[in-house]
């Protein structure tokens, strides 16, 4: 027996070791160093069905239907799974260009090869129907059914809001979306958006080599199912906004009516105001971009956000702080002696007569005794004083704070204080003298005109107010913020209050009001008129409530440069707004066609859109 | 000594036992529906191997009942039906996956190419061990190359090109028996020439072969004869005719599929859908395993047909898949165990015959071992052939069987031969 070569089996053992050694280490790189393909196995054996829950709907107080949601389908593909496609014939079908063919695969392919991604979104059920049949015989495509929201009447833009898809930082910010997931943008859709989309659902389902599901994943154990979106019961009155957008829709200028002893906003609009339905579906974009470039801004809420002067209205919360104060009486009267501009008429001789007929001294006079109370021997450390109790009081009436409305984006408005003014003119540098302008509602005072309606709703109730709300409760509990059920208190009497009503019930109705015109016949309207003095024409004021006795909607109307102050274009439409709703039925139809057909307001001058210069 | 006790190793019967059934227990998950988890459904997969595990462990025990001294007297018989049957299977084979190396029966299908390697390997162990034999006589090394290529080159006439590049494995058995290990050498630096001309430049192929073949004359070798350089200058001449013919021979000796096999292994062709895609989803479906598996039954990629052909040359897969690192490693040690107890065994035979057979039952294991799992691994370019025991197939079961248990016999037996 030769053994000469018996030392040559450990060779071939080293050999079979050798092996084995570099298979156990490539399946130590496969199996735990590298990550990269356990994520591709879950991305193709397991496919993630999301169940989108039915966004909540929108309903006006009366239980009309505002917004709701239709079936669309988006046609997804799972690039991979594309195979024996005749290209030519899936164009034709679908009704899409080659070389858009070619683009969206090349989008979905670079997302992910394996994973779905939207191959064409929001294929109306017509569209789809066309081709339902025949989508079988392309492999890899298939349809997903998504809602589209859709709003019933072309009202209340503003308020509803509209909803698009999650942009990057919402992705970033907020886990719970995915791309391609809808998002509330503005408006309710925005402030309500964890109601109103309800939670999605999730099945786990195998599929195999084909695309075919095979069987739930883990026995459903880690699905979830949908939770239905909750409904809005809103406080709007679908009527009255239609009628207001009707009377506002060639002006610019916003309205807001509040039922004062409730809180709840009746109509809330900004004019120009657009159909909601411009910002729904595959049109989207485009209008989205002809509203923003628009020069009279309609995407701009100027209900919430314009920061106007207030303008004489503020003349009411002027008297109630001054009367609360002592620094008047009701019966306090001050000669018009013209230390600020006025018009021509008898001098007030009481705090009702003085609102009235909108005394500009009148108010300077009461605005002086409230800021230099004599307190201190300084004129400045005395308005410095006088302003802090002036300011706390204003904070009272809603004013130079964001009212907790459940809308997004709403401004504060401002009451200087002395730090304002310090920083201003110098820490010494001020006094009443300097800040005088605030006295009839010009200077540095600014307000949002949903704090106008809610001067009137408090002068309305006698001193006190509801946070102002859109949604008075949701879901299948009805449930309610109670943030909206807190009395807020200006801390003023009653009495006080009952002056003012007067005096704004003489500005509608007595002799030398600068208001005639919101007369309603058979209603006690109480109202005030303003002129906010701006660049262009002034801005036409009038805040109103009604009737005075036991009042059912507080307004405030603003038409913006229009001339002729308040009681000739903001009065008239206020007071067709308290008709409407009062009434339910607009008697003078003369009046009604005559300010719904006119605009007061100027011509917005063309030079405000700044065109880039052309490169040279 | 007519007395000696016969002794099985069990240690081998104990590997082979396991590697069956844990074979069987992945060709199970591999076929598992959850709405048909009937074991004995014979019209699947996993029913019919048991069918086919019940024949050879027949067969094993048909082999252990018969006295091994039958064997090597028949195995020229036996080479000679195999290689009549091959022939057979060329006029009269059904074709399957593009190769024609079926026999049909009705009942049941018959792959001659499974029975050539044990009935080879039994026929060159006679050979080698006859006492006239001298191996290094030209006439006699003419013989066994012949009786290697005959079957060989009749497989790859029916397009089993993996079966037929099996019987390279004998190489490992004659470098036992003294065959000069330059012939490995060679193999291997020309599989190596073979994959670096694939990868780079020709020119620069040349010039690195240039700069070591200097290198070797000028820094390794102190004392430079004539003969040294003409050596080098030998070596180097074929190293270059041999680069240069590589991309001839890769054009026009290989069919497409396989180019493309070798380019999806060298990473020059991306095709995860395409030529790609077997590799692609097995390394998925291993990788996605983790340390300790998705549990039996569990694996998701396996069970949704994702691996083409996972119950046969693919059943590694499920292994990485559902049983995890520690699964695979526990079958990669089962099979290197096994093959270095083989060589122990062929080590401690008397008889030359005997010895040359263990070690071919260790090469042609070793073989089948390599290339599968490799391939599963993305490390050898893709060829058909079954993990021994493992795969999904009764032919290749029931011959492997034979080939193991007749050494088995033998070896059981070695005392008492003599």
């Amino acid at each position: 027996m030769s053994n000469q070569y018996s030392n040559r089996s450990g060779i071939v053992k080293i050999i079979f070791l050798v092996v084995g050694i570099i298979f156990v280490g490539r399946l130590s790189m496969l199996q735990i160093f590298d990550k990269e393909y356990k994520e591709k196995a879950k991305n193709q054996s397991l496919r993630n069905i999301t169940q989108y829950p039915a966004r909540g709907l929108m309903y006006d107080r009366n239980g009309e239907l505002l917004v709701y949601n239709e079936a669309v389908y988006d046609l997804m593909v799972i690039p991979r799974m594309v195979k024996n496609l005749d290209t030519n014939y899936f164009c034709q079908s679908v009704g899409i260009t080659r070389e858009d063919f070619e683009e969206r695969m090349h989008k979905a392919t670079v997302y992910s090869p394996y994973s779905a991604s939207i191959f064409m979104k929001q294929i109306s059920k017509e569209e789809f129907g066309r081709w339902e049949n025949i989508l079988y015989k392309f492999k890899g495509f298939y349809i997903s059914k998504r809602t589209l929201r859709l709003y019933s009447k072309p009202i209340a833009a503003h308020v509803l809001g509209y909803v698009g898809e999650v942009n990057e930082h919402d992705l970033e910010t907020k886990p719970y979306y995915k791309r391609g997931d809808y998002i509330g943008k503005s408006g309710l859709e925005y402030s309500y958006e964890k109601e109103l989309r309800g939670i999605k659902g999730k099945r786990i389902m195998q599929v195999d080599v084909h695309n075919r599901e095979i069987g739930s994943y883990m026995h459903g154990q880690l699905d979830t199912m949908a939770v239905e979106g909750m409904n809005l019961y809103t406080t709007l009155d679908a009527d009255l906004q239609e009628y207001a957008e009707k009377l506002m829709a060639n002006k610019r200028g916003c309205v807001v009516a509040i039922e004062p002893s409730t809180g709840e906003v009746l109509t809330l609009l900004s004019a120009p105001c657009y159909d909601p339905n411009m910002l729904v579906g595959r049109i989207r974009g485009q209008n989205f971009v002809k509203l923003n470039e628009d020069i009279s801004k309609p995407l701009f809420n100027r209900a919430l956000q314009a920061q106007y002067p207030p303008g004489s209205i503020f003349k009411v919360a002027q008297a109630m702080v001054a009367l609360h104060l002592g620094v008047i009486t009701p019966n306090t009267g001050f000669v018009c002696d013209k230390v600020l501009g006025c018009h021509n008429h008898p001098s007030a001789r009481s705090v009702a007569e003085a609102i009235k007929m909108s005394c500009n001294p009148y108010f300077y006079y009461t605005y002086r005794r409230i800021i230099q109370q004599g307190k201190y021997k300084n004129a400045n450390k005395d308005s410095q004083y006088g302003l802090t109790v002036w300011r706390d009081y204003m904070l009272r009436f809603g004013f130079g704070q964001r009212l907790d409305i459940d809308l997004p984006n709403v401004k504060a408005g401002n009451i200087p204080d002395t730090a304002f003014y310090n920083k201003w003119y110098g820490k010494d540098g001020w006094a009443f003298r300097t800040i005088y302008s605030n006295s009839i509602g010009q200077g540095e005072v600014e307000v949002v005109p949903l704090q106008m309606a809610n001067l009137a709703a408090i002068v309305a109730n006698r001193g006190y107010y509801y946070t102002p709300h859109l949604v008075r409760y949701y879901g299948p509990d009805s449930t309610r913020n109670p943030l909206f059920y807190e009395k807020h208190e200006t801390g003023i009497e009653k009495r006080y209050f009952d002056i003012a009503a007067q005096g704004m019930y003489d500005v509608v109705h007595g002799a030398g009001g600068t208001a005639h015109k919101a007369d309603v016949p058979g209603i006690s309207v109480c109202g005030k008129t303003g002129t906010a003095e701006n660049y262009g024409n002034d801005h036409s004021v009038f805040i109103a409530f009604a009737p005075m006795d036991n009042p059912k909607i507080a307004v405030a109307v603003y038409v913006e440069n229009a001339q002729g102050g308040g009681g000739t274009w903001a009065a008239p439409i206020a007071g067709l707004i308290i008709e409407k709703y009062l009434k339910g039925e607009i008697e003078r139809k003369d009046v009604d066609e005559y300010y719904t057909n006119i605009n007061p307001c100027q011509k917005l001058p063309l030079t405000r859109r700044v065109k880039k210069p052309k490169k040279r | 000594m007519p007395t000696e006790k016969i002794r099985f190793d069990w240690i081998t019967v104990a590997l082979y036992l396991f590697l069956v059934f844990f074979g069987w227990l992945n060709i199970y998950a591999a076929c598992y529906d959850e709405n048909h988890p009937e074991i004995l459904d014979f019209s699947c997969q996993h029913g019919k191997q048991i069918i086919w595990m019940g024949v050879a462990f027949v067969t094993a025990l048909c082999v252990i009942l018969i006295k091994p001294r039958i064997f090597s007297n028949i195995a020229y018989i036996i080479y000679g039906i195999v290689v009549a049957l091959l022939v057979l299977t060329l006029f009269i084979g059904t074709v399957t996956n593009g190769g024609q190396s079926w026999i049909d029966f009705g009942a049941f299908k018959l792959q001659p190419s499974e029975f050539a390697k044990f009935a080879t390997a039994l026929a060159l162990a006679k050979y080698v061990g006859d006492i006239n034999t001298d191996l290094k006589q030209r006439q006699t090394q003419l013989v066994l190359s012949s009786m290697v290529l005959i079957p060989c080159l009749l497989i790859l006439l029916q397009h089993d090109t993996g079966s037929a590049l099996v019987f390279t494995s004998f190489l490992l058995a004659f470098f036992r028996e003294g065959l000069s290990p330059y012939i490995l050498i060679i193999g291997a630096t020309a599989i190596i020439l073979f994959i670096a001309a694939l990868l780079v430049n020709k020119f620069l192929l040349i010039g690195i072969l240039a700069l070591l073949a200097l290198g070797y004359l000028f820094l390794w070798l102190s004392k430079r004869s004539a003969k040294d350089y003409w050596h080098v200058g030998i070596v180097f001449a074929a190293c270059c005719l041999f680069t240069l013919s590589v991309d001839f021979a890769f054009e026009h000796i290989l069919e497409s599929h396989q180019r493309d096999r070798i380019y999806v292994l060298l990473g020059k062709i991306e095709d995860p859908t395409g030529v790609g895609y077997n590799v692609d989803q097995a390394k998925i479906a291993i990788g996605s395993g983790g340390l300790v598996g998705k549990g039996f039954l569990n694996g998701t990629i396996t069970k949704a047909d994702f691996v083409p052909e996972q119950e046969t040359d693919f059943i590694f897969c499920t292994v990485g898949e559902e049983w995890g690192f520690v699964g695979g490693i526990v079958v990669v040690a089962a099979y290197v165990l096994l093959l270095i107890r083989l060589i122990v065994l062929a080590e401690r035979q008397r008889s030359t015959f005997a010895r040359f057979y263990g070690y071919s039952v260790a090469s042609i294991l070793f073989f089948h071992f390599f290339i599968n799992i490799g391939m599963v691994l993305g490390l050898v370019p893709v060829i058909g052939i079954p993990l021994p025991f493992f795969s999904y197939g009764g032919s290749s079961l029931i011959a492997f069987t034979l080939l193991l248990f007749i050494f088995i016999r033998q070896d059981a037996d070695r005392n008492a031969l003599f």
